[in-house]
């Protein structure tokens, strides 16, 4: 690594020899490492900050969604002995009386209406469903006494799971009273709170009260629109990806097919709920016939539909580079045997494009779940609490629940709007996961 | 694996032609059973309620609430008769003339059933700042222009102890609703309105022309001091948390719901409480609605149950469940005539 100094070539001249470590070499060598690694720190940097606001993420809706998975539960001994209440009717029996006296039977000493008022509150106005549902699971309770679980209402609750902030202020700036605390907690040494697995959250649908609301209802409803989204989409997208990619003529109107789906891909989704609501809900008069119109508002097959259009050129786009990628060794060798042209569509070149199909589909179909723009002008942005059983009925999806429950103003539904989001989010990362195990396990390289 | 592989596809593709064959059947004629109700975000906390309760007391489903807005909702309701258009819709205002007569070309009868008071608070974090308001300082404060020695001009109030020498000398940061919102309609029609009738100047324009009254009147200043925070009420309570100083406009029911974090300013010396909305002391507050179709009636089925449900003491009386939602009931009198009215379907006249 020495220098070399200047050479006398004996005739009185001296030549400088540029060496690979001459000291300015050297210097350019540096400065040019010191860049890369400059660069390389950035690149680095700029992931770190990205994982970053990702734990960020994950840690506060992990951090806000935790608390709404359990729910706290007052054992009430209900009196189930009147004749009103019958095996036959116990699933429309209304228990909201029974209810408020067997409550109210826990705490003889409340006689003032005002009180008893405030007491009735503990418990959540969903009660007397939950005892329906309790005695409806419970046939042989009817005519007998019985010690049921009801759910406590939500500030009952949220004073449990220390959510009401700081206790130690003046009552007035609390939403729960000394009296109801006093309450509540003599309820607990009574050993009547129980805390458990928050059963209504996961099987009920939306409600007004946070204790009562649910997931299921828009789940079902995800799942049918996705339904609707896939059988529509998938074999149109397919069938138009192989059309353009084996059989379509090079000509300027394929051209022009070809711009129009990659357009289309970039459209926003909003444009495809006005579209929605033009031709499949209004219908498009024409004078003498009126084209569309007539599917019902609010429902999974309209949003279906509706996210059909939007995804569907994603799944052409994604379909006809997976088609694209099938070596063409493969279609003159089939061809060569004397196969058709749709035998060696069928037969080759789409079963070994499947896996990069699928794995196409299943990202638009992601992206189909977590839409909601669209569907808010089909009428799915909704308060809806019936649990949707066919396509027709009014159905919301998991998107716009969180969306709702997010500007309610109760405090309870912020932990749900966190525990909805971290479920949208584990679909999505099923979803996602299930395309990356179909292509690592199917995939063909050439 | 490729033989397989293909009878697969054809299976898939068969079953999915299958399915999508059934879709189509199903959208054929399937008669409307459920109640379909549009309309104002703000009465739409109140309807969910009632909706709710509806659907669990009786035997009929429970109906949908969309929240579409007042005017959204009403466009939607004109629309005309038949079971692609909504029953009822919410509104956080009384019908306009030009939706009433569209309403009736089209052939829609709309029955008025009035429901309540809601109240518009100017709100703090508990702790900051806290003012005591006229309607004259709030427009002071919050309009594009105000009359400064006879001429209008852009303006200048940077504190609130510009505005009044009684207020703190706190920058003014205001978070409220963007002009979609029919909150921001009823603010600037009940408080920047009357504050600019304090002004001779302005209340000599309002009776040349009303129109260029209106323009100043209902102009909210765009210099950075008063922010459009969007629909989200919830998202303007956590920004008053995290600035002390800020102050924002949202309705009532989120002031009770919020009450340990949130305090409010008083407005001609009346505080946004319960009572004195009810009983019309506090300026800010509005009338809420809804309209039901009557000519939808005994064809979709359980109108008339959910008008009862809706017009029940239990539900929109003192201590109905509705109060417990923030909203404000009518005197005793009007929610016996009101409810009168709803039952024997009266229609509405303008």
């Amino acid at each position: 690594m020495t220098d070399i100094a200047p050479e006398n070539m004996g005739d009185g001249t001296t030549v400088t020899r540029l060496r690979h470590h001459s000291p300015e070499r050297r210097a350019r060598t540096a400065k040019r490492f010191a860049a890369e690694r400059r660069f390389k720190y950035l690149g680095l940097s700029a992931v770190l900050l990205a994982a970053a606001f990702l734990v960020l993420l994950l840690w506060t809706v992990v951090g806000n969604a935790l608390p709404a998975f359990t729910a706290h539960y007052v054992k009430v001994p209900l009196d189930l002995t009147t004749e009103k209440l019958t095996k036959e009717n116990a699933a429309d029996f209304n228990y909201r009386k029974i209810v408020r006296a067997g409550f109210g039977g826990l705490f003889p000493d409340v006689k003032k209406r005002r009180e008893k008022r405030s007491l009735n509150k503990l418990v959540s106005s969903g009660a007397a469903i939950a005892a329906r549902w309790e005695v409806s699971d419970n046939l042989d309770w009817v005519g007998t006494k019985a010690e049921v679980l009801l759910p406590l209402s939500d500030t009952a609750d949220l004073y449990f799971k220390d959510l009401l902030g700081d206790l130690s202020r003046p009552e007035s700036e609390r939403t729960i009273s000394d009296k109801e605390i006093a309450w509540l907690k003599e309820l607990d040494e009574q050993g009547r709170i129980e805390r458990t697995w928050n059963t209504i959250f996961f099987s009920n649908g939306a409600s007004r009260e946070s204790e009562m609301a649910g997931i299921w209802g828009a789940v079902v409803g995800s799942f049918l629109t996705l339904i609707v989204t896939l059988a529509l989409s998938f074999p149109v997208g397919v069938a138009g990806a192989i059309y353009l990619e084996e059989f379509a003529p090079k000509n300027r109107l394929t051209d022009l097919i070809e711009v129009n789906i990659n357009n289309l891909a970039a459209v926003p989704s909003i444009v495809f709920g006005l579209l929605g609501l033009g031709i499949f809900i209004n219908g498009v008069d024409f004078g003498w016939f009126t084209l569309g119109g007539g599917s019902p508002r609010s429902a999974a097959l309209t949003g279906g539909m509706v996210l059909a259009l939007m995804t569907l050129p994603t799944m052409i786009i994604a379909s006809r580079a997976a088609i694209k990628s099938v070596p063409p060794s493969i279609r003159e060798a089939a061809l060569g045997v004397g196969a058709s042209k749709i035998q060696t569509v069928f037969h080759h070149v789409l079963p070994l494009a499947m896996p990069g199909v699928l794995t196409g589909s299943i990202i638009g179909m992601a992206r189909a779940l977590g839409e909601t723009a669209p569907l808010l002008m089909i009428g799915m942005v909704a308060f809806i609490v019936d649990i949707p059983g066919s396509l027709s009925d009014p159905a919301t999806v998991l998107p716009v629940q969180i969306y709702m429950w997010a500007d309610f103003p109760e405090i309870g539904f912020q932990q749900k709007t966190a525990a909805a989001t971290l479920i949208l989010l584990g679909f999505l990362v099923l979803m996602n996961g299930l395309a990356v195990v179909l292509r690592s396990k199917f995939e063909r390289r050439w | 694996m490729t033989v397989s592989f293909s009878k697969n596809i054809k299976l898939t593709l068969a079953f999915t032609a299958a399915l999508a064959g059934t879709l189509a059947m199903t959208t054929a004629a399937h008669a409307r059973d459920q109640i379909q109700i549009v309309g104002s975000s703000t009465v739409f906390p109140f309807s969910t309620a009632v909706a709710e309760t509806f659907g669990q007391n009786t035997k009929f489903k429970t109906p949908v609430v969309e929240s579409t807005g007042s005017g959204g909702g009403m466009k939607l309701f004109c629309e005309g008769v038949g079971e692609a258009t909504p029953d009822i819709t919410n509104s956080s205002r009384r019908i306009k003339e030009s939706e009433f007569r569209r309403c009736v070309e089209k052939g829609v009868t709309p029955v008025e059933v009035k429901i309540g008071f809601d109240g518009i608070v100017l709100g703090s974090a508990k702790g900051g700042i806290t003012l005591a308001l006229t309607q004259e300082q709030i427009f002071r404060a919050l309009a594009k222009q105000i009359p400064v020695d006879g001429k209008l001009v852009a303006n200048p109030n940077k504190m609130w102890s510009d505005v009044d020498a009684s207020l703190p000398n706190v920058k003014i940061e205001v978070l409220g609703p963007p002009p979609t919102s029919g909150t921001r309609d009823a603010f600037v029609e009940l408080a920047m309105e009357s504050g600019a009738l304090k002004f001779e100047m302005l209340a000599a324009l309002r009776k040349e022309d009303k129109k260029a009254f209106k323009k100043v009147a209902h102009a909210v200043r765009e210099d950075g001091a008063y922010v459009e925070a969007g629909e989200n009420d919830n998202l303007i309570v956590q920004k008053l948390e995290a600035n002390k100083n800020a102050v924002g406009i949202f309705g009532f029911s989120f002031l009770d719901q919020n009450s340990e974090k949130l305090t409010a300013a008083t407005v001609e010396g009346n505080e946004p409480e319960f009572e004195k909305i009810a009983a019309g002391e506090y300026p800010i507050s509005r009338s809420l609605f809804f309209y039901l179709k009557k000519e939808h009636v005994g064809v979709i089925p359980g109108i008339e149950e959910f008008i009862a449900e809706f017009t029940n003491e239990d539900t929109w009386g003192e201590e109905g469940y509705l109060a417990d939602k923030g909203l404000i009931p009518l005197p005793e009198e009007d929610r016996e005539t009101i409810a009168g009215d709803a039952k024997s379907l009266k229609p509405l006249a303008m």
